[in-house]
Order: structure tokens, then sequence, then C-alpha cells
């Protein structure tokens, strides 16, 4: 790009001209058009990477629309209603490839009042889901532990659903330092 | 075989909530990796897991490329009978495996 500059020194280049000669927006002066011209590129370069940009993960990543369409799959057309449940994953972990997770659900764990299935998902894993748990009063506490992978700093949703018929969210926000999943053996 | 630990109580109160923790040995490949060659690993993964207290089930866990290698779960369960507690995980390429302890309850 040094080397073609003395050439549009001098002389004030048009639209076209700024176009053609400096596709990365350039940054010495100029005249009035052509810094117009250098700002619709510098807008239409910076669009099309930001397209680039949020486009790509889409390809790896679940999204929010993902999470809600596998959370409604779920849940179905009950009302989803925050509380009861306790998510407890701490909320920096260094490595995603193994996060300690804990959901409880406070429940009697009676025949006629217990938690039936916990769901488990996540916002920007490849896929929504995490895990399911079905229960039953023979389980006594409605407490179940894993480890589980996060490929991002991510939201995590946790739904009960007792045998009621009701469903009871929670969600934690999780900061990862090293993701999972997706990263490529080395 | 797979590699399993199981952590349950030996004896137990009639009545009483125990804590039963199950780790199998597997690799849990995603199946979004790429390999040192470029291409993506196929995915293997546990995708059940479930425990029976004398042939009833009492737990049951689906899981998905998101549950970390080397699984761990952990759960609790009613003292209700003496008996056996079986686990049993299955997943993909015909993975199967099942682990068994006693436990007795007065």
């Amino acid at each position: 790009m040094n080397t073609r500059r003395p050439e549009s020194r001098g002389a004030t280049p048009r639209l076209s001209e700024a176009k053609s000669r400096d596709p990365f927006c350039g940054r010495q002066k100029r005249g009035p058009s052509a810094t117009l011209g250098a700002t619709a590129l510098c807008r239409r370069v910076f669009l099309a990477s930001a397209a680039a940009v949020t486009i790509m993960p889409f390809a790896v990543h679940a999204t929010p629309e993902a999470l809600a369409a596998a959370i409604k799959e779920v849940t179905g057309d009950a009302p989803l209603r925050e509380g009861k449940v306790t998510l407890d994953v701490p909320p920096l972990v260094e490595n995603g490839n193994a996060v300690p997770l804990t959901v409880s659900v406070e429940s009697p764990m009676t025949a006629g009042d217990h938690v039936k299935a916990i769901h488990i998902f996540n916002e920007k894993n490849p896929q929504p889901h995490v895990f399911n748990a079905w229960l039953s009063p023979a389980n006594g506490r409605a407490v179940v532990a894993t480890r589980i992978k996060l490929a991002d700093t991510q939201k995590v949703v946790a739904i009960a659903e007792t045998s009621k018929g009701e469903f009871w969210t929670v969600h934690a926000d999780v900061i990862v330092t090293i993701a999972a999943c997706i990263e490529g053996v080395t | 075989m797979a590699n399993v630990l199981v952590n349950a109580p030996k004896t137990a109160k009639k009545g009483q909530v125990v804590e039963i923790k199950a780790l199998i040995m597997h690799v849990m490949e995603t199946g979004f990796r790429p390999g040192t060659n470029g291409r993506i690993i196929p995915r293997n993964i546990i995708e059940d897991f479930s425990a029976t207290w004398n042939g009833r089930e009492i737990f049951r866990m689906k899981m998905s490329p998101a549950i970390a290698a080397n699984p761990f779960v952990s759960f609790s369960a009613v003292a209700s009978e003496s008996g056996i507690i079986a686990f049993r995980w299955t997943g993909d390429e015909g993975f199967a495996a099942e682990h068994q302890v006693n436990i007795t309850v007065t």
C-alpha cells in the first residue's frame, strides 16, 4: 500500500479511484470527496467484517433462540417461574472442560408433590442441551450434581419440573477463561 | 471393561436419605473438535445413565456432549430395603457398562 501512495498524492482522487486504490480505508489526507468515499468504504468494510464476525459463531454455537426453543420443548406452553431451584456453579472457571455443577430444588419429594425432572441448558455451547435427569419420590432429595463443559462465558439455565406440572427455573452466569468442546486437539 | 468408581454407603437406616456418587472413565468426545489431521473427531459420548435399587429405577439421566469427560453423577436415594443398587451406562459406538453395589438397610 505504501508504494502506491506517491501516485495518489497531489491530484485529488475521485471516489472510484479512492475505492480501487485503497481498499482498506486510507488514512492519508485527501480531498473532501475522497474523504467521503473513504468513509463510505470504511463503513462497507466494517459492515462486511461485522457480518462475518456475527455469522461465524452461529455455525458452532447455540443461540439464545436455540436455547429458548430447547426450553420450549421441555415446558410446552406451561409458564416458567423463577425460584425454588438453586444452581450451584462457580461464577468464574479457569477450565471450561470440567465445571462442577449442583442443582437442588426445594421440594418435599412426596408421592403427591415431588420433582419429576431437572433439565439443564446452556446458551453458547454447540448444542443448548446439557442434561435431563428424571427423579422420583425414591430420591428423597431433589439434588443432582455433575461436571459439565462450557465453551464460552455464558448463561446456564436450570429448569425443574414438578409432579404438579409446574416449572421452576433459575439461571447462573459463568465466566470461562479456557473454552471446552470446540477447541482442537493439540 | 470400563473403569467405574461408585461411592455409596454400605449400611443405612431405613428411611435415611443416602448420597450416591458414580464416576466412569469415558472420553466424552463432543463431535465438534478437529483432531490433529484437521478433521472432526466423531462423537463418542455416554448418552444414558440409570440407577436401579433392587430392580426399581430410582434415577435416570440423559447426557449430552456438554457433560465433562469421565462423567461424574451424584444423586440421592431413600434407603428403603436391603439389596443391590445397580448402575448402567450406555452410549455411542455400542458402549455399555454396568456396576452394582450392595447396601444393607437396618
